[in-house]
């Protein structure tokens, strides 16, 4: 088991044909089952072509009518991304990743209400997708890093996720499902949804959540856990020394207004039971420790 | 993208906002024939500077005659204004805002801003104008009025009517404050605005409302399709190695310690400064060189680090995923030759091909140290930059 995707998990390609879209398709291809799960790519001008034998559609509908695909992924551009998730909702799918990174946020703002009353979940933007070890990995995260176990991992941030994956896999400890929600301050599944589907995985032992600056979307993860997570939680929050006002890199990473520093965050995430590590290197013996008990 | 508060009335006054008739000027003479050409007697001066609390520094005075209209223009071009938002040498006032006065009332504040955790533009409206609303929100939060708003129907007319009524504007002001609200929602969504305030707004002594501040901040995801904001960029606000570094685009800030970081991710970028503090040391920038960098994107983070007289040591700290270890290495490696490196360099690589990318630093002859982990690679950056 797993959360949200497994190696039976059927995927469109929206923005399959571009650069982008065709470097990661070859690379989601080669890993585990990737060569059954990626059935369908989506153009609208170059539907009936193909790349690396999987069919182009010319509409998100036409390839989950043809397929029975339930999961999208987006390379999109950002002028088009939003567009992009909207195509994916109205088809009903289940599942939407969009990786695209410098979405507009008044784009992401009218996307999400949209999605109001709708059955489809977004991970992302911004995000570096999702992965099941040795099952699928559906993204751009390096698949070779990671190892099948029973660790979640939730995160808002690329690269720092892998840093949390290496030094668990380095460890022995592989990882049920890890998934990047993504650094935009308007986005679709917080800490706290991706939690609850870990909760609730029995293949799932214990948790780490990685936090950036800006928002309060950790504390809220926090305090649930506090009152319903019955699996151990590691978390670390990057940004401590990130100054106020200044937008780190990603466009929801900024404190502001006195809100969303990586101090408050950690101070919450403490009081509720969540075992906290000030130094990035050591969130796997954290976790280690934790799980010897 | 920051804008002047001039070029902030401009856009509102696009969108039915009234604002009082003022003139951007460059030079004192200038200064002298925008208030003689606007008439009146009672004229105010304002700095134009991106940062807030202008007035507080020195950088806003009335003037109730032209001679004090040259005087205080005289005084306020060319200073380094210090406020609570500008670095501690100051930002130096090149614009300035010559403004008819106006007979205040009543002062007010109207503000919109991304709500992220609702997904919704919160309207924020409050009796306690000229106040920063952070301030406001501190000591008296009862004060501060807000509204959701539903992207489908924008600002409905009697949500802004309520809003006007609940931070004390009176009923005789409520059409023209109806107005202003609308216009300010407009603008924002409109423009691909991510805050956008007037503080205050103001009822005139005859009755009227106007807008005496104006702060717009727009959205970088967006400007691809807003040429006419980014027309009204000035890189003098901006700090220049910023600037330098958006060229290639490199995400960069410049902080105060002396320990160079040079990072993909922004995640791991934050995180690199945060353990770099942890053993001790300092970090002089976050550098994020993103998914795809270049050989060439390398050399130029190197050159943005070393202009930092501050510098006394570089951590690279890679986790090559779909970027390979192998391609960073040669890239640190060009960048390292050319730019002629002359303090410590601790490299720490990770991923996908890691081995090769190791290999490529030890065989380039270059005095790079070579770290294991994260942990390892900041002990080292620390120690080494505490030698230097």
């Amino acid at each position: 088991m797993s959360i949200l995707i497994n190696k039976d998990t059927k995927v469109i390609t929206q923005g399959m044909t571009g650069k982008v879209g065709q470097f990661h398709t070859h690379h989601c291809k080669q890993y585990a089952n990737g060569a059954n799960c990626f059935v369908a790519g989506v153009n609208p001008k170059k539907a009936g072509e193909s790349f690396e034998d999987i069919p182009v559609y010319a509409s998100v509908r036409d390839a989950k009518q043809a397929t029975g695909a339930t999961v999208s992924v987006i390379y999109v551009p950002p002028g088009g991304a939003a567009a992009a998730i909207d195509e994916a909702v109205e088809a009903e799918l289940d599942l939407v990743i969009c990786i695209t990174e410098g979405i507009p946020v008044h784009d992401m703002l009218r996307t999400r209400y949209r999605m109001q009353g709708k059955k489809t979940l977004l991970i992302g933007p911004n995000c570096p997708g999702i992965i099941t070890p040795d099952e699928i990995k559906i993204g751009i995260m390096p698949g070779h890093i990671h190892k099948k176990g029973r660790i979640g991992v939730v995160s808002r941030s690329g690269t720092l996720t892998y840093e949390a994956v290496g030094q668990l896999t380095e460890l022995g400890m592989g990882q049920s499902t890890c998934v990047g929600i993504g650094g935009d301050p308007v986005n679709g599944m917080k800490h706290l949804d991706v939690m609850k589907l870990f909760n609730d995985d029995p293949d799932t032992d214990a948790v780490i959540m990685v936090g950036e600056i800006g928002g309060s979307d950790e504390e809220e993860c926090a305090r649930w856990i506090r009152d319903n997570m019955q699996k151990p939680v590691v978390g670390f929050i990057a940004g401590v020394t990130a100054p106020p006002g200044k937008r780190m890199g990603h466009a929801g990473a900024i404190i502001s207004g006195g809100q969303g520093g990586a101090e408050d965050k950690l101070a919450v995430m403490e009081e509720c039971g969540i075992h906290i590590t000030r130094n990035p290197a050591e969130m796997g013996c954290v976790m280690q420790k934790v799980l010897k008990g | 993208m920051k804008i002047h508060e001039y070029q902030a009335k401009e856009v509102l006054r696009q969108f039915g906002v009234p604002t009082p008739r003022g003139k951007v000027c460059f030079g004192v003479d200038e200064a002298e024939d925008a208030a003689r050409e606007l008439g009146g007697a009672v004229w105010v001066i304002k700095a134009q500077i991106h940062a807030g609390g202008r007035g507080k520094g020195g950088g806003v005075k009335v003037a109730k005659s032209l001679a004090e209209v040259r005087e205080h223009a005289q005084k306020i071009l060319g200073m380094h204004l210090v406020t609570h938002q500008t670095s501690p040498e100051g930002q130096e006032v090149h614009r300035l805002l010559v403004e008819e006065g106006a007979r205040i009332a009543q002062e007010f504040y109207v503000g919109m801003v991304v709500d992220r955790a609702a997904q919704r533009v919160a309207v924020l409206a409050s009796s306690e104008g000229g106040m920063e609303i952070e301030e406001v929100a501190r000591h008296s939060p009862e004060k501060i009025h807000s509204v959701r708003i539903d992207p489908a129907n924008g600002l409905a007319e009697d949500e802004a009517l309520q809003l006007a009524r609940a931070i004390g504007m009176p009923e005789t002001a409520g059409t023209e404050t109806v107005r202003v609200l609308r216009g300010l929602y407009r603008a924002f969504v409109e423009k691909d605005a991510t805050l956008a305030e007037i503080n205050p707004l103001i009822l005139t002594a005859d009755n009227h409302v106007l807008a005496l501040d104006a702060k717009i901040n727009f959205d970088d995801n967006a400007l691809f399709r807003r040429p006419e904001i980014v027309a009204l960029r000035d890189l003098d606000e901006e700090d220049p190695a910023e600037v330098e570094a958006s060229k290639f685009d490199l995400s960069y800030i410049q902080l105060d310690g002396d320990i160079g970081c040079l990072v993909n991710g922004a995640g791991l970028a934050m995180a690199t400064m945060d353990i770099i503090k942890l053993y001790g040391g300092s970090p002089a920038n976050f550098l994020d060189v993103g998914g795809g960098a270049t050989t060439e994107k390398v050399t130029e983070a190197f050159k943005l680090m070393l202009k930092n007289p501050h510098l006394k040591a570089i951590l690279v700290n890679i986790f090559g995923g779909i970027m390979k270890c192998d391609v960073i290495a040669e890239g640190v490696v060009a960048a390292a030759r050319e730019v002629h490196l002359n303090v410590p360099l601790v490299v720490r690589l990770e991923g996908t091909n890691v081995d090769l990318g190791k290999k490529i630093l030890a065989d380039s002859g270059l005095p790079i140290i070579s770290a294991s982990n994260m942990a390892d690679a900041a002990q080292k950056a620390v120690a080494a930059a505490a030698k230097g």
